[in-house]
């Protein structure tokens, strides 16, 4: 049997501001995690990727990254994405200067 | 200093012109991120975890005043009122927007600087000696050969794809302070019967496969020396693995070959590059060497130096680290520390920038450094000088006495802003700081260098560190390794691992029960951590490391 599909979101980064964002399940690119699009579908996730993927003008890099289902929307699932999420750890910058993100 | 000539602007304008319509084109689609992502390396422009980064180049560490005005200037126009300083004398800016990167790229070239090189499988920013003119125990300044290096390196047609990227550092001191033996080529300055050259290193590195360099040559004569570095560059550019990027460095070639199979080859090499060499570099140097004329020294008293010394203990304490002999008596070297305890090893802010500018203009023949540890140095200060610079730096949180001590750490960004990393590395450095700080034990402990890298590309050069820590992740956890008895100087060594690594918030307490071993076993206050390490070796602090092995074992 193959292996389960872990969660998914769809995550880049922004062309112009270079911040993380994530797609939305109505093709928005949110500034926050807990508003993406959880994918628990492996063929689905492909298909969003690709739509991601067209977006070349607004959007770098976007990845399929590994979350799970939170209280308030998906949750990263490796520390890394977390990290991402929320900014650094040595100044109140990045996500943390807008977003009510708490770090962890 | 080097003043830009006329062909070096109108190079740079160009240059920067050509990335201002990269970027535009870019934002309009008409170029997809694969198209882009090469040209914005060349230029400096990576992508991070949260936002851009520029990393901007210091040739060989040296600044000016205005130069470092500009730097604050780029942080608080475009970036968050702060710089990264490296570990390869750059600086670094964690939050421009792509579409303000060409402003600030047209700003850096107002003071002849640029981004270009600092990214890419290119001859990257020639590194060199921070106390370069100014050390007592130099042969010769390095700077004009690294200037020379840089012009020579810099857009060079045959070395724009090479296998990937290539580190040249130069000192010129037998005492070496740029960890020649750690890079791509090291360069060591030596006369021999009256004529310069250098002894050239070649096949050192860290990352996954650290190797201390090995001597391809004991002495080549400048005349020779350009041609002598095309040829083993060139050599490497032909037979370098291009099949696995972790085996394309020199390191691996010279591994593979045999360092005796490769001067044969550069020999041969060299042979046929020689004669497109006709002088003309050697008329540069000369030119160049001009533009490094050490400034007239300024005479006067040390009384006041003196008097300050014996009555006021702060500065006597921030001498007795912060300052290193000068080759005119009368002068010092300061060495700024940017190490504050539970700051972020590097970081300055706009306002630092714009006091360190200051203070060179006015104290130190508008002369500054960046070394390769993170810090800020002027080179030539007076000794009268040095109380009144010192109470300036205090105004400002830049009189930490602590260079060459267990806090002055470096750290590369680790996971806290970088895409390669596997761990945090700023944070472990600020609570070693602290933790050592609170135990007021800093100076008891004396000469020890800890290097922190997040990943195993090893920015933080973490295998030469006394003590290096690599942070890693294990099973979607933060882990760090330790190897002791690194050593970055001449007597170079890539340090041995302890065992097992440590979590987050086990690796402070690990670190401490390193150090209170060395308390322990050392021989007298004089015998360093490393001449200690080198006298008991590993054992003992393997089982102040790990208790309960030993317990289990026994």
């Amino acid at each position: 049997m193959a292996r389960a599909f872990s969660p998914k979101v769809v995550t880049a980064n922004d062309l112009l501001e270079g911040d993380v964002i994530y797609q939305t399940e109505d093709d928005r690119w949110s500034r926050e995690l807990s508003e993406a699009e959880l994918i628990t579908d492996e063929a689905h996730a492909q298909v969003r990727l690709l739509d991601a993927a067209r977006q070349a003008n607004k959007i770098v890099g976007a990845y399929l990254a590994d979350a799970v289902d939170g209280d308030n929307g998906p949750e990263p699932a490796h520390f890394r994405e977390d990290f991402r999420r929320t900014g650094p750890s040595n100044y109140a910058h990045g996500k943390q200067e807008s977003s009510s993100q708490p770090r962890a | 200093m080097y003043r830009y000539s006329e062909f070096d602007h109108d190079f740079l304008t160009e240059r920067n012109a050509q990335f201002r319509a990269q970027v535009e084109r870019r934002i309009d689609g008409s170029l997809t991120e694969d198209e882009f992502k090469p040209l914005r390396l060349m230029n400096g422009l990576y992508l991070q975890l949260h936002a851009y980064m520029l990393r901007v180049a210091i040739p060989y560490g040296t600044l000016n005043s205005a130069q470092m005005r500009q730097l604050a200037l780029l942080a608080e126009k475009w970036d968050k009122g702060y710089g990264h300083f490296t570990t390869r004398q750059n600086i670094q800016y964690n939050w421009p927007k792509l579409n303000d990167v060409p402003d600030m790229l047209d700003a850096l070239a107002e003071v002849g600087m640029h981004a270009i090189q600092t990214s890419g499988n290119t001859i990257r920013n020639v590194t060199a000696d921070h106390f370069a003119g100014a050390a007592a125990d130099e042969v010769a300044d390095p700077r004009p050969y690294a200037e020379l290096l840089r012009q020579w390196s810099t857009d060079h047609p045959e070395f724009q794809f090479m296998p990937r990227k290539f580190k040249i550092a130069i000192t010129g001191s037998e005492n070496d302070r740029a960890v020649i033996k750690a890079h791509d080529i090291g360069l060591q300055l030596v006369e021999r019967d009256g004529v310069l050259g250098a002894r050239v290193i070649v096949g050192g590195g860290l990352g996954r496969t650290p190797m201390i360099g090995k001597e391809l040559s004991e002495f080549v004569a400048f005349d020779d020396l350009l041609a002598y570095l095309e040829a083993t560059v060139s050599v490497w550019n032909q037979i370098g693995r291009r099949d696995n990027k972790y085996k394309a460095r020199i390191k691996i070639t010279v591994h593979e070959h045999g360092i005796d199979a490769i001067r044969a080859k550069v020999n041969e090499r060299f042979l046929q590059v020689r004669p497109q060499f006709k002088g003309a570099d050697m008329n540069l140097l000369e030119e160049i060497k001009g533009h490094f004329a050490p400034p007239a020294f300024r005479q006067a008293s040390i009384a006041s130096f003196e008097s300050a010394f014996t009555n006021d203990p702060v500065f006597r304490s921030w001498v007795d680290t912060n300052i290193a002999p000068h080759k005119d008596a009368d002068h010092a070297i300061v060495t700024i520390s940017i190490k504050k305890h539970g700051e972020t090893p590097g970081d300055a802010t706009a306002e630092q920038m714009r006091v360190m500018a200051d203070l060179a203009e006015q104290f130190a023949y508008d002369e500054l450094r960046i070394s390769h540890e993170q810090n800020v140095i002027l080179p030539h200060v007076h000794k009268s000088d040095l109380p009144a610079i010192h109470a300036k730096l205090k105004e400002h949180e830049l009189a930490t006495a602590n260079i060459g001590l267990i806090s002055d750490i470096i750290a590369c960004p680790g996971m806290d802003y970088c895409a390669l990393a596997t761990a945090r590395s700023i944070p472990v450095a600020q609570e070693i700081a602290t933790r050592f700080e609170d135990l007021k034990l800093e100076h008891d402990i004396g000469h020890l260098k800890i290097k922190i890298s997040g990943c195993i590309n090893a920015c933080g050069h973490h295998h030469v560190g006394h003590i290096g820590i690599l942070g890693l992740d294990r099973a979607g956890v933060e882990n760090y390794q330790i190897t002791l008895g690194g050593d970055a100087t001449e007597t170079a060594a890539v340090g041995d691992r302890t065992g097992p690594g440590f979590a987050y918030d086990e690796i402070v307490p690990a670190v401490e029960r390193i150090v209170e071993a060395y308390l322990e076993l050392r021989n007298s206050d004089e015998e360093t951590f490393l001449e200690t390490y080198r006298r008991v070796g590993m054992a003992p602090f393997k089982s102040a490391l790990y208790p309960e092995a030993q317990a289990n074992a026994a």
